[in-house]
């Protein structure tokens, strides 16, 4: 977070520097289809991440702010859609005689949660609540880099450094000391479209994933961003040429 | 800004340089740019009035006919209108039919008011078009009228097994949801 | 004609009908359309259009946004995420918004530093520099209250940090605090009354900035060579003069906040704000935003508290009084040979106490944080004062048509030294 604020003022900070007492390691950088101006979600990654999040991050992780309506965004089809959410069950009001009842999940239904609520999750997880996934990446300092470099962060303590019961040395987490087991290795998950499931390969889609998972607006963002600059760069030149004229007069 | 303000300029006495100036493409051109960029700013603010994403995911439902035994209905909510879905029998159907057009309030033939092949369903907005009350009838324990349809306690509307407006005040017929037969069992509103 | 209705000059029947009744077309043409303006503005003097427009912008966004935007603690954060993923352009509104905000300061900071270095606050045009600064003031509220909307982690220890400001208050101060967030900490009854606030003030900014308008109107504009209107030949129309200059700088202006809106959204911001506001954990570093970061290094430099929060207040309250800490009889820096060369110096020190906003206070941070403080206050309850004493103004030309003092005999005579003695006598 100040990162953030240091990039934003860095004409200006860049001569006197910043003492920054984080002791985490560099991030790893990982090219990003989604980054630069045209940048668009590489939508194969996108759901190989999705098939990570499903198999494997869902066991602890909620997305509360996604809907399965949302994945057609990475470029799943309606049918696809409505079977995945089908494969959840979902609460479904109240039946005639007041009882709760349950349905299977639709699209417009949000991610089901793998706990009922953070108490819940907190206390199966040893009292490290697994943050809510559907902003992870806004909200981590390095974004998507920051996803990337954690899934292979995983590495043996320096000697002497004491890790404590119920928590594993992670050389990018903040304070090293993280609460969740290593949640990727190689071939942790078998690619429905057969791509080599390497740790690297398996951290960049996850984090592809979720980005888009905070950003779904994001390909429409750019898309629509360009065509506004390239109307206010025309703008900006008649203006300036109608002011010429105007003040031609003038001078 | 300037737009509105050369725009005032143009409505007053316009003089001098203002007066060569406005005829001078090079100026109109940055106006018709303004003008062009003033909508594209005015459209995603009224878009954004419109339903949004999640609302529009809730703007169809799919219903599932299995439960509905021959002669009874149920009601669902279908964009926060109730939806009558009612499973005919073969009397009702016939009944339906035969009725002549010259007789109805607002003529439409059964045929018209149901899907091909499945006579026997007939799905309705179950809001009364006289003045938006919902109609009994749905119920087995409801009053359905004289003609074994739908009656309307507010005003004593009655319609008929095809949802067709058989006695007043109401103007018009039933209204029929846009929906679909995605198998024999199941349909989709919306 | 009828007795009672406005002679108008409009031509077109119905506006005719509409202006004999209503004035407000020649009025615009008065104050818009055909208004004297000296003819020698420079870019500078765009800003204060771009404020007005960026006013305009942001409430246009932000009506939009408050009809989606639900103000409670349970929903308001999830609220902001439906504006952003299900809302038809609600990321593009908010986005708008968030930026706007940022750029909403730049454009008020350059045009409060074009004033201070063309001595745009001096005589005659102290009060509309003081209705300025009333602006800023409004700005600063609104701007806090509408970070605290989102209910982020840093919206939430934001408006904590900030409202406890006012506990410093001999006395009354914490229950003025408790006031300030109807409970004993900042809770939803808070982000109710700021979402209340945040809808009511721009609208009063807006009356604040009519105001500074009809004071200007009143005074006509100051010019960068700072000296005064003489006569017709020193100006031109407003429109369309002005209006296509300041519609160059919009355009400019326009297409950098489009490139942060689409493409350095999330810049400005902080990544901490993506998180749920939780009472019960603070993050580990509680940083204003960029435009607050100078005060807040100023309220840190002091070791004590109560001093601390007055100094952050009295560094905006000491411009109120600028117009009389200034004794120079010339108003534009070009002219100044040492005020020149203070002001400048001035934005350094705001940049550098930005930097000391930023970081932590430890170490060099507080010394130079220290520093800058006191240079901020020397500048001008000190500097400011003492050069317009001893500063020997450069001649000052003879009008703004000729602004070139090439010859000592040229035009209507010598030098003028009265304009040099009396440089703000009315023309």
């Amino acid at each position: 977070m100040r990162l953030r604020v240091l990039a934003a003022l860095a004409f200006l900070m860049a001569p006197l520097g910043g003492a920054n007492a984080q002791e985490a390691a560099p991030l790893l950088h990982s090219h990003w289809s989604f980054d630069g101006i045209f940048g668009t979600y590489d939508k194969a990654s996108a759901q190989r991440g999705f098939q990570i999040y499903s198999q494997i991050c869902s066991a602890c992780h909620s997305m509360n702010y996604m809907a399965y309506r949302n994945l057609a965004g990475i470029g799943l089809s309606p049918a696809q859609i409505k079977a995945v959410a089908a494969a959840v069950t979902v609460p479904g009001g109240l039946d005639d005689q007041g009882k709760e009842t349950e349905r299977p999940g639709r699209p417009s239904d949000t991610f089901k949660a793998p706990f009922p609520n953070d108490k819940a999750a907190e206390a199966a997880m040893g009292g490290a609540l697994p943050p809510d996934q559907s902003l992870l990446v806004a909200a981590r300092d390095g974004g998507p880099n920051y996803i990337y470099s954690l899934m292979q962060g995983y590495v043996d303590p320096p000697a002497g450094v004491q890790v404590p019961v119920g928590h594993y040395y992670n050389k990018y987490f903040p304070g090293h000391m993280i609460a969740m087991p290593p949640p990727l290795t190689d071939n942790a998950v078998t690619y429905a479209d057969g791509t080599k499931a390497t740790l690297a390969q398996e951290a960049h889609d996850v984090a592809t994933f979720l980005t888009y998972t905070s950003y779904p607006q994001l390909d429409e963002q750019h898309s629509l961003g360009v065509r506004v600059l390239l109307f206010l760069i025309f703008m900006t030149i008649v203006t300036y040429i109608a002011k010429r004229r105007v003040w031609a007069d003038v001078h | 800004m300037a737009d509105t303000l050369a725009t005032a300029g143009h409505a007053g006495s316009g003089h001098g340089p203002a007066d060569k100036s406005k005829r001078d493409f090079l100026v109109m051109l940055p106006l018709a740019g303004a003008v062009v960029g003033a909508g594209a700013i005015a459209w995603p603010l009224i878009d954004s009035m419109n339903p949004s994403s999640d609302v529009l995911a809730l703007a169809s439902t799919e219903v599932d006919l299995t439960p509905i035994s021959e002669g009874s209905g149920i009601t669902v909510m279908w964009r926060g209108k109730p939806i009558f879905v009612r499973y005919r029998t073969a009397k009702e159907i016939k009944e339906a039919e035969d009725v002549k057009l010259s007789e109805l309030i607002e003529p439409q033939a059964d045929s018209a008011r149901v899907k091909p092949g499945h006579a026997q369903w007939i799905v309705l907005i179950g809001i009364c078009t006289h003045l938006g009350c919902i109609p009994l009838g749905n119920k087995p324990t409801d009053p359905r009228g004289e003609w074994g349809g739908w009656f309307c306690p507010c005003h004593g509307s009655q319609y008929d097994t095809s949802g067709r407006v058989r006695h007043g005040p109401a103007p018009l017929n039933l209204y029929l949801p846009p929906y679909a037969f995605l198998n024999d069992k199941r349909i989709k509103i919306g | 004609m009828a007795a009672g209705l406005f002679k108008s000059e409009v031509k077109n029947p119905v506006l005719r009908w509409v202006d004999t009744r209503l004035p407000l077309i020649t009025m615009m043409q008065k104050e818009y359309g055909s208004f004297p303006t000296p003819r020698n503005f420079n870019y500078f003097w765009n800003f204060g259009a771009l404020a007005t427009v960026t006013l305009m912008i942001m409430i246009m966004t932000g009506v939009f946004l408050a009809m989606n935007y639900t103000p409670n603690a349970n929903m308001a954060f999830s609220s902001v995420q439906h504006i952003m993923r299900d809302v038809n352009y609600g990321w593009l509104i908010r986005y708008v918004h968030m930026n706007g905000a940022s750029m909403f300061f730049i454009v008020v900071y350059i045009h409060i530093f074009r004033g201070l270095y063309y001595g745009s606050y001096k005589f005659p045009r102290e009060l509309l520099w003081m209705l300025g600064v009333v602006i800023l003031l409004l700005m600063m509220a609104t701007a806090f209250m509408g970070y605290v909307l989102p209910w982020g982690q840093m919206s939430f220890w934001g408006a904590t940090v900030i409202t406890n400001l006012f506990s410093a208050i001999p006395v009354v101060g914490q229950s003025i605090v408790q006031w300030l967030w109807g409970g004993f900490s900042v809770g939803n009854p808070t982000l109710n009354r700021f979402f209340s606030l945040h809808y009511l003030l721009p609208f009063l900014i807006v009356g604040v900035v009519f105001l500074h308008v009809v004071a200007l109107h009143i005074t006509g504009s100051n010019n960068p060579l700072g000296i005064d209107v003489k006569g017709p030949q020193d100006t031109l129309p407003f429109h369309p003069y002005y209006t296509v200059k300041d519609s160059v700088g919009l355009c400019v202006f326009l297409l950098i906040w489009a490139a942060f809106v689409f493409f350095m959204p999330n810049l400005l911001g902080d990544t901490i704000n993506s998180i749920p506001a939780n009472p019960l954990q603070t993050p580990a570093d509680v940083v204003p935003e960029w435009y607050f970061l100078p005060f807040y290094a100023i309220l840190r430099s002091v070791p004590n508290k109560v001093l601390g929060v007055a100094l952050m207040f009295a560094s905006i309250g000491v411009l109120f009084v600028l117009p009389w800490l200034d004794t120079s009889p010339v108003r534009s820096c070009r002219f100044r040979p040492i005020y020149r060369i203070l002001v400048p110096l001035l934005v350094v020190d705001l940049f550098a106490l930005g930097y000391v906003g930023a970081h932590h206070p430890q170490g060099f941070v507080v010394l130079l944080g220290r520093v800058a403080t006191a240079w901020y206050f020397l500048h001008f309850l000190v500097f400011t004062p003492l050069v317009g004493w001893f500063e020997t103004p450069l001649p000052l030309p003879e009008s703004i048509a000729k602004p070139i003092v090439r010859k000592p005999h040229s035009g209507g005579g010598p030098i003028p030294g009265g304009a040099v003695a009396k440089p703000m006598e009315n023309a």
